[in-house]
């Protein structure tokens, strides 16, 4: 995507400096020089309007430490991840499980069409109180929440990616006498991958968002409930840190995924650029 | 999937004997499947709450559900709990989608600035939103601005990052014909720009509209900003099964509106795309 920009500005560095150590410099600039000015001022505005509410990065950074890394990490925060990758793994089987059904047969498809349109149009979150109605206020709620709200993008993107599946290739596939489970690795799963990992991706995001607030809303323990507890006890700083750490888990999760959706996925990269005649 | 000669007879949108295209479906027919299959939702859930596999207190039959919902969409308080939550959704949408096209479109235009701004966006975007609503209950309370501050940080990236891949994909030679042309930069970006970005800015819209109504009915039933969020926090705290059930069914209503709405948007928008008219000719 941003190749463009980058290539400019390779080219003019290389043009004016001539030397490689130049260059790196500018890119090390250019990744880190926003961030570092944005801290910066966020030092400067806390420092400045003495505000209860604003803590400086310095102090975050030295309660993070103080907080989280502790025994804290593996009562708070493990849990609440293992949780939060069993609801989305169950989400992931669950989804892909039904999709491909669904996807394969127009007229199951048309069947529940209406009823799918429904229920992923429910905001998930709605679903932490119903849950905690059905089963109560554990750890298995907490997983549930994730799986009814994960379930509906990897579903729908299950069914249009199988939906989509090349004629060409499904004829040739007939023709050869490919089928049963077979057929499903081969062609149908493989095909639909692009599209079902851009619904896990969408679910990943949404995982995260309702471990956070099952635990904030519905919980005793975790780390959405530990953050709540700071905020609610003015604990301002170490509330800031788990903001920190909220936040770290979000970009981690996304990179994970997205290393491993490249890794995946190479094949249709590769397949995508040949075909543009790259 | 069939019959390569078939569009050549030109009449796909209306076929009138169903015989020459045997896989074909018969229209109406989905229509048909769809409401048996909705009909059969419903009995499922009319039935199971009678049998002794799930309590009736936790699972209230449909048909309760959707009498209670009828009966609470009879009083105002509903309604002005609809109103409170449309109007927190659209506010949001309103102000993400304003900053980020104008961002995106200045950021995506300066390559420089785009590089400089890269590794920020990649840090920021995917920080969960819901990590900000210990913030939001301590600087706002349960004002409006709390759910404003997280429907729009969320939905402000989903719209945000479509700008810059629209700004991106302009067609180079397009480009440079404007440029031969003496197209001034503010009529390149008005016939040049503005429609390559658009199918990605309302794609966009829509990823960010759905985010939007999950953040403000998150917003208003964590924090307990009024709206419909707030209504199912308190009907679930008072043991209210059949009405937290009818919330939610309102909710969903709520969520297929806006789906639908911002679709047929999509379509209006972009109905010289040929996304679209690919779509009406096949």
């Amino acid at each position: 995507m941003s190749a463009n920009g980058n290539a400019d500005g390779s080219v003019k560095a290389t043009a004016t400096a001539g030397t490689a150590a130049r260059t790196g410099a500018a890119a090390a600039g250019r990744v880190l020089g926003l961030p570092a000015v944005l801290i910066a001022l966020w030092w400067w505005a806390a420092a400045s309007s003495g505000s209860f509410f604003l803590t400086d990065p310095g102090t975050i950074a030295a309660t993070f430490a103080e907080v989280w890394v502790s025994e804290r990490f593996f009562t708070d925060v493990l849990p609440s991840v293992g949780l939060l990758l069993t609801g989305y793994a169950l989400a992931a089987v669950l989804g892909i499980g039904l999709g491909v059904p669904l996807g394969l047969s127009t007229r199951l498809r048309a069947a529940a069409e209406p009823v799918l349109e429904f229920l992923r149009a429910v905001p998930p979150p709605v679903l932490v109180p119903l849950l905690m109605l059905l089963v109560g206020l554990d750890g298995s709620m907490r997983a549930a929440v994730v799986v009814s709200g994960c379930v509906w993008p990897v579903l729908l993107n299950t069914v249009e990616g199988v939906r989509a599946v090349d004629p060409v290739l499904a004829d040739t596939c007939r023709v050869y006498g490919v089928r049963g489970r077979r057929r499903l690795g081969v062609l149908v799963l493989r095909s639909a991958s692009p599209q079902i990992a851009a619904g896990l991706r969408q679910a990943l995001s949404i995982a995260i968002i309702l471990m956070v607030i099952s635990e904030m809303f519905a919980s005793s323990s975790g780390l959405g409930y530990a953050v709540v507890q700071f905020q609610r006890s003015f604990a301002i700083p170490e509330m800031w840190s788990g903001i920190v750490l909220l936040g770290l888990l979000g970009v981690v999760l996304s990179a994970v995924f997205a290393r491993a959706e490249r890794h995946a996925l190479a094949w249709h990269r590769g397949l995508r650029a040949a075909s543009r005649g790259e | 999937m069939t019959a390569a000669p078939a569009p050549a007879a030109g009449t796909g949108a209306g076929p009138g004997p169903a015989a020459a295209a045997p896989r074909r479906p018969l229209p109406g027919r989905d229509a048909l499947l769809g409401g048996a299959g909705a009909a059969a939702f419903l009995l499922l859930w009319e039935v199971v709450p009678r049998t002794p596999a799930v309590s009736a207190d936790y699972l209230p039959p449909a048909s309760e559900v959707l009498a209670t919902l009828a009966e609470r969409s009879a009083t105002a308080a509903f309604w002005s709990a609809v109103g409170a939550t449309v109007s927190a959704w659209a506010l949001g949408l309103a102000i993400a989608f304003a900053a980020a096209v104008a961002l995106g479109l200045v950021i995506g235009s300066v390559p420089a600035l785009r590089a400089a701004t890269a590794s920020t966006v990649e840090f920021l975007r995917p920080i969960p939103s819901v990590a900000l609503i210990p913030l939001a209950i301590l600087m706002y309370g349960t004002d409006l601005r709390s759910t404003l501050l997280l429907v729009v940080y969320a939905s402000f990236w989903q719209i945000y990052i479509q700008v810059l891949y629209g700004v991106a994909d302009l067609d180079p030679v397009a480009e440079q014909t404007a440029r031969a042309y003496g197209l001034g930069r503010w009529a390149r970006l008005r016939h040049l720009v503005w429609p390559t970005a658009l199918p990605y800015l309302l794609t966009g819209v829509r990823l960010g509209a759905a985010v939007a109504l999950i953040l403000t009915i998150t917003a208003q039933l964590t924090i307990g900003t009024p709206g419909l969020g707030q209504e199912i926090s308190v009907a679930q705290s008072s043991g209210a099964a059949p009405l937290v059930y009818a919330l939610i069914v309102a909710t969903g209503l709520l969520g297929v509106a806006v789906n639908t709405g911002v679709r047929a948007l999509e379509r209006r928008l972009l109905r010289w795309h040929s996304s679209v008219r690919g779509e009406a000719a096949v």
